[in-house]
């Protein structure tokens, strides 16, 4: 038998979860990632881990502030408007430097938007997640089996720099069925002496805590975190390219938009149009040289996004509005399709350096 | 042949994609054919995405005014009774995945037991993730006759790992699927494989029967 399953995404994302030793789930079920938990409702009794459906998301956030505390792997997961309501957890979990996975498989807003596939929190997941100056590592899968090897280096990531992790997926990433390899490798142990386990009257009490009585020991808190982020930037970044070497119009696009824009530049390849894709894995940090790098041949970039125009901000930043940066998008739970994307990479190569 | 064939199963299992195909397959043939989704379940995939080839077929398609639609609403249209109401149509039943997806089934199931002329398939995939064994598959079987109150009257095969399903990833669940035959005392009416795919295994298995895959093509191939 092939050694692969045939899985949905947010099925893939739950078991990688488990291989990756994560044994306490908390969440609240939305459309279109009530999968997870509906797949770790029936997995965890199995492998001896706690799942529990929360009473609402502030309390499945919360309960993962509190498993976070004592060092253990835990995840929750929702859908936009459930992550809206997590947002002061998540500032929680920065303040008090606390390892934890949190899934947003995202759908259309604002408000209760609609259940269909979207992008559109992506400001919110790489600037704003919730109150204070602080970072998630944000992974964006573009297959289901990213979904799961992304869960398994989320883990990872959040313990080995203690803060969240989370996995920006759209509502296709989630629904979708595609064959996953569940191969995942060694679960890597981290240093967590930090953690609230009791003292058992053998050493001091660990203190897990996000307020400061003294400003300055606030600012300096403060500081040594965005040291740590700043390490992240150098080391973490993650993308993919294709085609991009000597391409003309360089698409940027993450998660299902990526896999639309990549047929569409194959299309234009066969046109003799120079185009070619760099698809962001990790969206903070930002793949901001490669980007760079990427401006000094290319005429011009197009931001493929299901949102109004979210990420093209930090692609206008990474190359420093070097190069013009065209917009396809689609909003609402639509996606764009490989003939918008086209479009927009033949647009962009007619016009690419003229209005620089 | 019975005047109602019901597709359920698993998650997952492909029960949209057979009941599609089989429901264009008998339109195809001359007989007066309905398809109704019954499924409450899965938000994305679903019959209404065969709409355009189901209607030039000449296929009754009756689904939930929200399918496809932004809202997420388990509800089911009042046409639906039309599967036990209007005799006149071989009514091919799309029934949402797992036992959840199955209580949906329940409405009907008084009316379908009294007329006693239906078929229900149970659609087995040993690719998916909880089904991967005949004694998990039999377990689901088992959940969805207790949340349907309706009993199985036959499997179909339909192991696959989407596009990229090697004939040999097949041929080796066909023990699996025997072996759920056994358990449950069910025939195995078929395996049901990709046109593709059906040369290859021709000899090979017994009953294989060639379906197409539907599915949206402007992101699925990665």
């Amino acid at each position: 038998m092939a050694d692969k399953v045939l899985m949905k995404g947010n099925e893939a994302l739950a078991e990688a979860a488990i291989m990756a030793g994560c044994r306490h789930y908390f969440g609240y079920p939305i459309t279109p990632q009530t999968e997870v938990a509906a797949y770790l409702a029936k997995r965890m009794p199995k492998v001896g881990g706690t799942f529990l459906q929360a009473e609402s998301e502030i309390a499945a956030i919360n309960m993962v502030i509190g498993v976070a505390s004592a060092g253990k792997r835990v995840m929750t997961s929702s859908s936009s408007p459930g992550i809206s309501l997590k947002s002061e957890g998540l500032s929680y979990l920065a303040g008090c430097d606390l390892p934890a996975l949190v899934v947003n498989v995202q759908r259309g807003g604002p408000g209760l938007g609609g259940i269909q596939p979207s992008q559109s929190d992506y400001f919110h997941a790489t600037r704003g997640a919730g109150h204070g100056d602080f970072h998630m590592l944000v992974l964006a899968p573009a297959s289901v089996q990213e979904m799961a090897s992304l869960v398994f280096k989320g883990f990872d990531l959040a313990d080995k720099y203690r803060m969240t992790a989370m996995i920006l997926a759209d509502g296709t990433m989630g629904q979708m069925m595609e064959p996953v390899s569940l191969d995942m490798g060694e679960v890597k142990q981290y240093d967590k002496s930090w953690a609230v386990t009791g003292t058992k009257g053998a050493r001091p009490h660990n203190i897990v805590n996000s307020l400061s009585l003294l400003p300055e020991e606030l600012e300096q808190w403060n500081l040594k975190r965005y040291e740590k982020y700043a390490e992240i930037e150098k080391n973490e970044v993650m993308y993919d390219s294709f085609m991009a070497e000597d391409a003309d119009v360089i698409v940027v696009s993450f998660g299902v938009g990526a896999r639309v824009a990549r047929n569409a530049i194959v299309e234009a390849r066969a046109k003799g149009i120079k185009a070619g894709l760099i698809r962001p894995i990790t969206l903070w940090p930002f793949p901001k040289q490669a980007l760079k790098a990427a401006a000094a041949h290319a005429k011009a970039f197009v931001s493929v996004e299901l949102s109004m125009g979210q990420m093209i901000e930090d692609i206008e930043l990474s190359i420093r509005c070097f190069r013009p940066v065209l917009l396809c998008r689609r909003v609402g739970g639509m996606i764009p399709t490989p003939e918008e994307v086209l479009a927009k990479i033949e647009e962009a190569d007619k016009t690419g350096g003229n209005e620089a | 042949m019975k005047r109602v064939t019901l597709f359920a199963g698993h998650y997952g299992s492909g029960k949209t994609n057979l009941a599609v195909n089989y429901a264009l397959r008998l339109a195809r043939s001359g007989v007066k054919t309905l398809i109704a989704d019954l499924d409450i379940v899965n938000p994305y995939f679903r019959t209404r995405d065969s709409e355009a080839e189901l209607k030039t077929a000449n296929v009754r398609i009756i689904v939930s005014p929200y399918a496809n639609s932004n809202v997420d609403v388990p509800a089911l249209p009042d046409e639906m009774y039309a599967v036990t109401d209007d005799t006149s149509y071989h009514a091919v039943i799309d029934v949402g995945g797992d036992d959840r997806g199955a209580l949906a089934l329940g409405r009907l199931a008084p009316a379908l037991r009294l007329e006693n002329d239906c078929d229900m398939l149970f659609v087995a995939n040993f690719y998916r993730p909880l089904t991967q064994t005949a004694s998990d598959a039999y377990a689901a079987l088992k959940e969805i006759e207790a949340a349907s109150h309706m009993r199985f009257t036959g499997i179909i095969n339909n192991s696959n790992l989407g596009a990229l399903t090697a004939p040999e990833d097949i041929l080796a669940t066909d023990v699996f699927a025997r072996e759920l035959s056994d358990m449950s005392a069910l025939p195995l009416i078929c395996t049901t494989v990709e046109e593709r795919l059906a040369g290859s295994l021709s000899g090979k298995l017994k009953r294989i029967t060639p379906i197409r895959l539907h599915f949206r093509s402007d992101w699925a191939i990665y």
